[in-house]
């Protein structure tokens, strides 16, 4: 099993033992306050992920061939999702990234209870974590 | 006024969002639709769907009275002088974009429009394309920290330059009622015409077009238990007959050669194309539904939901009340110090409680505050003191997960 595959495994896992939706955001909540902060000089209007209803911000890095995220938003649950993201997207290959499925985040019940609104703020962060891998990838080759 | 009753109207009202009752206060951005409402719509397509004004048959007259007929409802509702002054639309911006759109050829550079600081985006962005295309510059008329127009700016705004102004009755992000008599006559003073936007307002008030004077006067009926997809321009006969065609098409002409088409008169110069038939006459069926509980109790109702709201909300440690205008409507815009209204409308999602967080596409406004967004409830008739009770748990509830 890839390594992406097995951080999704642990979150899921991590997210089967609460019962309800508030332990669930309560424990995202808690995520977010772990995110890998931006450096402020990327927080730049530009860099703001559009489609969500709050700001987004992710700036990537190279490290050895390696992408490492860094991240942060105005509103605690969406940070929390970005941690979980993150999480998973951070230290991984570009063609890890790009090859990697995300229908773990319907198993930790984030995106069926996210409105549509919402729904696709998620799918814009998860559309710019992979255009930073074509980005590099490009870099790499 | 009997809520419990009133309530049986609404099917909607009897559903659970993530297990719990829904609490709708999200009435500003649409209300809900009574069954009466629903069954006129059920009715028309059961048993006289046809097309209107042209057919011989017996369904295309049925159909063509229903419609015409509720056209006439609006015209008595809202007192307009004749119902040919009463143009169906697909809502407020269409017949936004009718007005904006004619004024391209009625405008010189130099021209002036006013509109204000409280604005939806629906009535700044068609006009400012307007500006783009004929060289008319916008002025706006600022605002103070109540979110109440300043009004000695506006009188310094206008002159003989000054063409039209457009000005919402009631802000849909605040719920600041505008003093648009005044607004209306000033303008007048200098020659120019008033576009008044009463999509928020027509909830809550019944305009009196006549007595306010109004030139153009737009709003929808999704706002006021009708369907979406319909609404109204009402412009006075002069204004409606000097502006241009908006659209192009059937309906719309009165004969038509290669050479040359001659357009036909009101309100069909403005109706090109099959209308919403069925949403027309639920228009109609809407405004016998708000009447027939009265549109005076229905607005006190209403003042005493948004009293008893804005106090029960602002016992919370760090909830700050956007828009306390003296009069508005039933509308509390709120944040709580140090959480972003993203958080706490998720919150209040997952307990049944639907609101409105965001900038209400009324940036400027966000912008003058200097926050992203606010949390907005909006109440409406059917809305309980019960249910505003369970919000303001939800909202503590909000802040001690989010805090």
């Amino acid at each position: 099993m890839n390594k992406i595959n097995a951080v999704q495994e642990e979150i899921v896992e991590e997210f089967s033992l609460f019962d309800d939706w508030m332990q669930r955001y309560e424990y995202m909540i808690e995520l977010g306050k772990s995110l890998p902060l931006i450096d402020p000089e990327y927080k730049t209007e530009e860099n703001i992920i559009k489609g969500c209803q709050s700001k987004v911000w992710i700036h990537a890095d190279l490290e050895g061939d390696k992408l490492v995220f860094t991240a942060d938003s105005d509103a605690i649950i969406t940070k929390g999702i970005i941690a979980v993201l993150i999480r998973v997207f951070s230290n991984q290959h570009p063609d890890a990234i790009l090859g990697a499925d995300t229908s773990f985040i319907d198993k930790i019940g984030l995106k069926e209870h996210l409105s549509p609104t919402r729904a696709n703020g998620l799918v814009s962060m998860i559309k710019q974590l992979k255009m930073y891998a074509i980005a590099f990838k490009t870099q790499l080759n | 006024m009997d809520v419990t009753k009133i309530r049986k109207d609404f099917p909607v009202l009897n559903r659970k969002v993530n297990g719990r009752p829904l609490i709708y206060f999200d009435n500003a951005a649409t209300s809900q639709t009574p069954t009466q409402v629903i069954n006129t719509i059920v009715d028309y397509y059961e048993n006289y769907n046809a097309n209107i004004h042209r057919g011989v048959h017996a369904l295309s007259q049925e159909a063509t009275n229903a419609y015409e007929g509720a056209r006439q409802k609006i015209q008595h509702h809202f007192n307009a002088a004749q119902p040919y002054e009463v143009i169906f639309t697909s809502g407020t911006t269409h017949s936004i974009n009718i007005v904006s759109n004619g004024y391209g050829e009625l405008l010189n550079q130099g021209d002036e429009l006013i509109v204000s600081a409280l604005e939806h985006h629906s009535n700044i962005v068609p006009w400012q394309m307007l500006c783009e295309k004929t060289g008319a510059l916008l002025k706006v008329i600022p605002m103070n920290e109540d979110g109440v127009l300043l009004m000695d700016a506006y009188d310094d705004l206008l002159s003989e330059r000054t063409k039209l102004v457009f000005v919402n009755h009631v802000s849909n992000a605040l719920g600041t009622i505008n003093p648009i008599e005044e607004i209306i006559n000033k303008a007048h003073e200098v020659g120019a015409e008033v576009l008044i936007d009463g999509a928020q307002a027509s909830p809550h008030i019944k305009a009196d077009l006549q007595s306010i004077n109004v030139d153009y006067y737009v709003t929808s009926a999704h706002k006021i238990c009708g369907p979406t997809g319909i609404g109204i321009l009402y412009g006075k006969e002069n204004s409606l007959k000097r502006l241009p065609p908006f659209q192009g098409g059937g309906e719309m002409i009165a004969e038509v050669t290669f050479e040359k088409t001659t357009y036909a008169g009101l309100p069909h110069k403005f109706e090109a194309g099959t209308p919403n038939i069925a949403g027309g006459i639920a228009f109609g069926a809407a405004l016998d539904y708000l009447n027939s509980i009265g549109m005076e109790k229905i607005a006190e109702y209403e003042q005493e939901l948004l009293i008893y709201g804005t106090a029960a909300l602002k016992k919370i440690p760090g909830l700050k009340v956007y828009g306390e205008a003296l009069n508005k409507t039933a509308v509390i815009s709120f944040n709580v110090q140090g959480i972003h209204p993203y958080d706490i409308g998720s919150i209040l999602d997952k307990l049944g409680i639907a609101v409105r967080t965001g900038h209400h596409c009324a940036q400027p406004i966000m912008d003058f505050y200097r926050i992203p967004g606010t949390v907005r409830a909006s109440f409406s008739f059917y809305n309980t003191f019960e249910e505003i009770d369970t919000m303001v748990k939800a909202v503590e509830k909000a802040v001690q997960m989010l805090k």
